[in-house]
């Protein structure tokens, strides 16, 4: 693919930029995802768990807070890589011009889009990793397969980043991002299987669910807590890998066309 | 003497519209080049192809001999570049900055830390290291772009208006500083809007228009052709004077009030017997004088 032939290693440089500017920030933000699962549980566990009942999901009978458990450092894993790229990147990108900036020194365009996305997918990771140390404690993420969920993360974290870096190089204004957030992200969060088996539907949505990236990302998620999933692995790894490679290709000539003039 | 920037028909095209027309130059090792003209002359254009934001249309630029469609991340790691927007890093302090932005040039990390420590003294910012760039004046910002620009110690530093903006303690800050870059051998390529900045600066310039070089040249060698030995100039638009500046064929520009008289000392004598009815002015020549007298007078944005 030619639009990778401008990648180098120099992406990393650019890729610590961002740590520099976190490091100063994260003593706040990673309270988030450690407080966010927390809330969830005592909600679903609390509050839901009388309505529900238990969940048949490939073969195993759970309780509800059992099933959304590992959903819900998926979901994590969505968020946060895309908020990243979008919002955040289109900061950097248009209003601050650090881009602008990084083109003048021996850095590629390619490099900067790449180390943007690899961020958003650190931020993934990162907060799967500290959902991890509260949900491994409480039993509802198996150790030490468990601690798959962290490559897993950086894998949808790339997969989620790209497809918003592709966003940020189409939308006309950042306003225009809560157009993707309501008609692609809010179903991916309601309908890949997070709060309900898709086993139990009708074979329609289940095939449309496939199709779904966060399906596969909440699908390995269960496969490393609970030692079972629906899907088939390898297809689901398979799906997020290629996923990630056509969309970060797709990103950067986007952001290639607007804004290199 | 070796070329350091090589341009040679260069243009650039924004889809119908043509920002640089067909655009050659030189500017040798060691030298200062200015780069002067109206907005939308196309300056930044050329500079933004210069190095390799901008692909480039048509025409060829190298630089060290390079292509820089080709080789252009080995030119970047020899150049420096001054933007003319802000694009300091607001979520950095002012020494990181710098520091990440060697990064960017892979110096290490502690020649990164060393070099940073050099420039902040350089450009009296230590006192600024860890301030948010968010909370720095113009004149600051623009010494911090400055600043960054030599982070990887360039051959050529590339400034698109440095000064523009500034207060006048900056402003003489800065051109000394450039100058004494100069004087370390660093090839200057620059942009501005101030004639007198150009020609206390720079060696040689060109000035454009319409992405056109109108002329180029070193400031004195302009001043004399373009504008002469004497600039007059006559309040009020007498008819009998302009009769007598186009039968002699001295150039002039007719204003609103005033005429301004391009001329040889003895015409200088002449119209001062015969034209001064009201209130004359005899002055040395400017740039500014050529410039105008080029591009015109009328507004362009």
């Amino acid at each position: 693919m030619m639009l990778y032939a401008n990648i180098s290693w120099r992406f990393l440089r650019v890729w610590w930029r961002n740590v520099v500017v976190y490091r100063r920030v994260w003593k706040v933000n990673f309270l988030i995802p450690l407080f966010e699962p927390a809330f969830y549980l005592l909600a679903f566990g609390i509050g839901f768990r009388n309505l529900v009942g238990n969940v048949g999901y490939a073969g195993l009978t759970l309780s509800y807070t059992e099933f959304i458990a590992p959903a819900l450092i998926a979901t994590a894993v969505m968020w946060n890589s895309f908020f990243e790229t979008t919002y955040s990147s289109f900061v950097r990108a248009f209003y601050q011009k650090t881009f602008d900036a990084m083109i003048a020194t021996p850095l590629s365009l390619e490099e900067i889009i790449l180390a943007e996305v690899i961020w958003g997918a650190t931020k993934s990771a990162a907060a799967a990793a500290i959902m991890l140390v509260v949900l491994c404690p409480l039993g509802y993420v198996a150790l030490p397969s468990g601690l798959l969920i962290i490559p897993l993360a950086f894998l949808g974290g790339i997969a989620f980043g790209a497809i918003g870096m592709w966003f940020t190089g189409i939308v006309p204004s950042i306003d225009m991002f809560n157009l993707p957030i309501f008609l692609f992200l809010t179903p991916l969060f309601l309908f890949s299987g997070t709060f309900f088996p898709v086993g139990a539907l009708p074979a329609w949505a289940q095939k449309t669910s496939l199709a779904f990236p966060l399906y596969h990302v909440v699908e390995l998620c269960r496969l490393f807590s609970l030692g079972r999933m629906e899907a088939m692995p390898l297809l689901s790894i398979g799906y997020l890998l290629i996923f990630a490679v056509v969309f970060l290709a797709v990103a950067i000539r986007a952001m290639r066309r607007r804004l290199i003039v | 003497m070796t070329a350091v920037v090589e341009a040679t028909h260069l243009k650039k095209r924004y889809g119908r519209f043509t920002a640089v027309a067909g655009v050659s130059f030189n500017v040798m090792a060691g030298e200062c080049y200015g780069l002067l003209g109206p907005n939308g002359a196309g300056k930044t254009s050329i500079i933004r192809m210069m190095y390799g934001f901008s692909p480039v249309s048509a025409g060829r630029m190298r630089i060290f001999g390079l292509d820089i469609e080709r080789d252009w991340r080995q030119i970047r790691a020899r150049i420096g570049v001054c933007q003319q927007d802000n694009t300091l890093d607001p979520d950095l302090s002012v020494a990181d900055n710098l520091a990440v932005f060697a990064g960017y040039f892979s110096l290490p990390a502690a020649r990164a830390r060393a070099r940073a420590e050099e420039l902040l003294r350089l450009f009296a910012l230590e006192k600024k290291r860890t301030a948010k760039v968010m909370q720095l004046s113009g004149g600051l910002a623009k010494r911090l772009m400055v600043a960054r620009s030599l982070i990887n110690e360039p051959e050529l530093l590339i400034l698109d208006e440095p000064t523009t903006g500034l207060d006048p303690q900056s402003r003489h800050l800065l051109w000394e500083k450039l100058r004494a870059l100069r004087k370390q051998g660093v090839t200057l390529v620059l942009t501005t809007h101030y004639m007198e900045e150009a020609a206390y600066l720079c060696d040689r310039l060109m000035i454009l228009d319409y992405g056109k070089v109108l002329v180029e040249g070193t400031p004195q060698s302009l001043i004399k052709q373009y504008a002469g030995e004497s600039a007059i100039e006559i309040e009020g638009v007498d008819e009998a004077l302009r009769k007598y500046l186009i039968e002699n064929r001295i150039e002039h520009d007719v204003l609103d009030q005033r005429i301004i008289v391009y001329a040889e000392d003895s015409v200088a004598e002449d119209l001062r017997r015969n034209f001064c009815m009201e209130r004359c002015t005899f002055r040395t020549p400017t740039l500014e004088d050529v410039f105008l007298h080029l591009t015109g007078r009328e507004l362009r944005e």
